[in-house]
């Protein structure tokens, strides 16, 4: 069993490795590039968010703030301070912790629709002060940031994209095998279950919190590096309700899930734009009719139907 | 001064009095079914904009209004029977992805078919504001408040004392025993959801001649119904009802005597006060949690 699990998380990341390395023979523009590069960032996050929702079973509708955090803090060190940008990137991702850290107690507390509303509230007044500190934000127009002088071509984005990605899914899936990921699914599966066997569960679901809030200021500021624009959508409540969506449509508790539900829903929009006036509506449908029909999301159904085929 | 204080009060209630009813449809719903139905305020926005669009095809306001309604309670009965009847025993949080899909989609249709511009409805008793102590109220505000009022009573008759009532609370309190008793669980969250899509229909039309309705109108809306729903204690009908109260009139003060920009997160910080201190809501039972 364990040399099982062992085997399927080495085997997984060498096919990540695989689709990174041979992806950009089929990539003949910059606008591909783009969509593949948008997808590496969106995963990430979502790697982050599925250690919460789909291990700690806690449920975050603002996840797009802390995102934003991440990019703002980035931007405003750099462009208003002159600061380094790695180092902004840094004491933004710090700042985002220890905002992470410090709200996680009492809104870890909540459950279920409780936790929903305090997270939406928190990712809402978090974008609305974005919105409306527009002397050092920019306000709705967003601001402009200086890129990574380093990072001279979209192709050297691509590799960094892609090997973030891969080191994020190894860290997500060491995470989740380890004490520290067997505490927090003891949490998901009863939370006074684990209490009672001598789980610490407010500490492992703080720290799951902060872990995933990381994740997203880390990304938010490579993020706005590389696009050299920010706007307050980044932090907004649709922002944040895309990435919970992406990851319970690839599957949660599953790292490998959340990164094909980033793929497909980050790429799904492009792939409706000849719709036009449509696109919103068949995006809808499409949604709906996964989650019905695929209630688990997509990778956990369809490895069900496999091992029941293997029967 | 309390001219000033009064006028903030006018247009808190009457914002209050429409996160009450739309706050009373995520009641109604969650009681039912435990869902949170994230296109509360979609229904909202149908109920402005059918308005508008039944007025256009030249009918008088009353029938309009009607058929807007109507409009809006056949797609609470589509969302229940299409979306959420076929994905029962789904997790909580795929329900949640499933009504912000049917969301995504009702926002979507009403842009293909209305467009994406601002649109007017004309106030049921015209616009000459009526003066009390110094401060102005909109004869709309009026017909916001006092069909909020009878709405809520005749919801309490509906609970209390018919046949249908008592088997949607019987329902919520145990879904199981319900059943057992020979109640038609299937038909119960029927009428829930086409109950709820009415209420936000009427409070859509009632706010629309205020504020002006389009294709996203209902967003901050639905939000804000929500934030009562739980202030009060989720399930809690009455509770939604003083949620959505204190909701309108902290936002009212907050933009008068604070800074105006600020007036939407009003809703958003007293919510998480008042979660961090009463985790269930000012009037939610503190249950406690079987294993």
């Amino acid at each position: 069993m364990m040399m099982n699990l062992k085997s399927a998380k080495t085997g997984g990341i060498l096919v990540l490795c695989a689709v990174i390395a041979i992806l950009p023979a089929f990539l003949s523009n910059a606008f591909q590039y783009e969509i593949a590069i948008l997808i590496g960032f969106n995963a990430i996050v979502c790697i982050g968010l599925n250690l919460l929702i789909g291990y700690g079973g806690q449920i975050s509708l603002g996840h797009g703030a802390f995102v934003g955090l991440g990019a703002y803090g980035s931007a405003i060190l750099t462009m208003n301070q002159g600061w380094d940008p790695l180092l902004s990137m840094v004491i933004a991702a710090i700042f985002t912790g220890i905002l992470a850290f410090v709200i996680a107690r009492p809104i870890l507390k909540l459950k279920g629709h409780y936790l929903a509303m305090a997270t939406l509230g928190m990712g809402i007044i978090i974008s609305i002060v974005i919105n409306t500190e527009d002397q050092l934000t920019g306000g709705p127009d967003g601001m402009y940031v200086d890129g990574l002088s380093f990072m001279a071509t979209q192709i050297y984005w691509y590799w960094l994209v892609g090997a973030l990605l891969v080191f994020s899914v190894w860290a997500s899936l060491n995470l989740i095998h380890s004490p520290i990921g067997r505490a927090l699914r003891a949490v998901h599966g009863s939370e006074v279950a684990a209490e009672v066997v001598g789980v610490d569960t407010t500490q492992y679901k703080v720290l799951i919190f902060v872990v995933s809030a990381v994740f997203a200021s880390i990304v938010g500021s490579f993020g706005v590096y590389y696009s050299n624009f920010v706007t307050p959508d980044i932090a907004g409540f649709f922002h944040s309700i895309e990435l919970v969506v992406m990851v319970v449509f690839g599957g949660m508790a599953s790292t490998f899930g959340a990164v094909i539900g980033a793929a497909i829903l980050t790429t799904l929009p492009q792939f409706l734009t000849f719709l036009h006036d449509y696109e919103h509506l068949v995006f809808g449908l499409i949604l709906m009719l996964t989650m019905i029909f695929l209630p688990k999301g997509l990778v956990p159904s369809i490895a069900g139907l496999l091992k029941k085929g293997d029967k | 001064m309390f001219a000033e204080f009064l006028q903030f009060l006018f247009s808190g209630i009457t914002l209050g009095a429409t996160y009450a009813l739309v706050g009373l449809g995520f009641s109604i719903i969650y009681n039912a079914s435990h869902v949170i139905n994230f296109a509360q305020g979609e229904f909202v926005m149908l109920g402005g904009m059918g308005t508008v669009f039944f007025l256009g095809l030249g009918l008088p306001m009353p029938i309009a209004i009607l058929a807007a309604i109507a409009l809006t309670t056949l797609f609470g009965f589509g969302l229940e029977k299409l979306a959420i009847a076929p994905a029962r025993g789904a997790s909580v949080v795929t329900l949640i992805i499933i009504t912000i899909g049917a969301s995504i989609v009702m926002r979507g249709l009403a842009q293909v078919f209305w467009g994406k511009e601002f649109h007017a409805v004309p106030a049921f008793s015209g616009d000459e504001p009526i003066n009390i102590a110094g401060a102005t109220i909109l004869p709309q505000s009026l017909w916001v408040l006092g069909v909020t009022v009878l709405l809520v009573f005749a919801l309490r008759y509906f609970f209390d004392k018919t046949m249908m009532g008592k088997a949607i609370i019987a329902t919520s309190l145990n879904r199981d025993a319900a059943l057992l008793m020979g109640i038609n669980v299937k038909l119960v969250l029927f009428i829930s959801f086409g109950l709820s899509a009415a209420l936000g229909a009427i409070a859509g039309i009632l706010v629309a001649p205020i504020t002006l309705t389009n294709f996203e109108a209902g967003i901050m809306l639905g939000l804000k119904g929500f934030c009562a729903a739980i202030l009060g204690g989720l399930g809690n009908g009455m509770g939604a009802v003083a949620g959505g109260m204190i909701v309108g009139i902290a936002e009212a003060m907050g933009a008068g005597y604070w800074v105006s920009e600020y007036k939407d997160a009003v809703a958003f910080i007293l919510i998480l006060l008042v979660l961090f201190f009463k985790p269930s809501g000012l009037f939610g039972k503190t249950g406690t949690e079987r294993v």
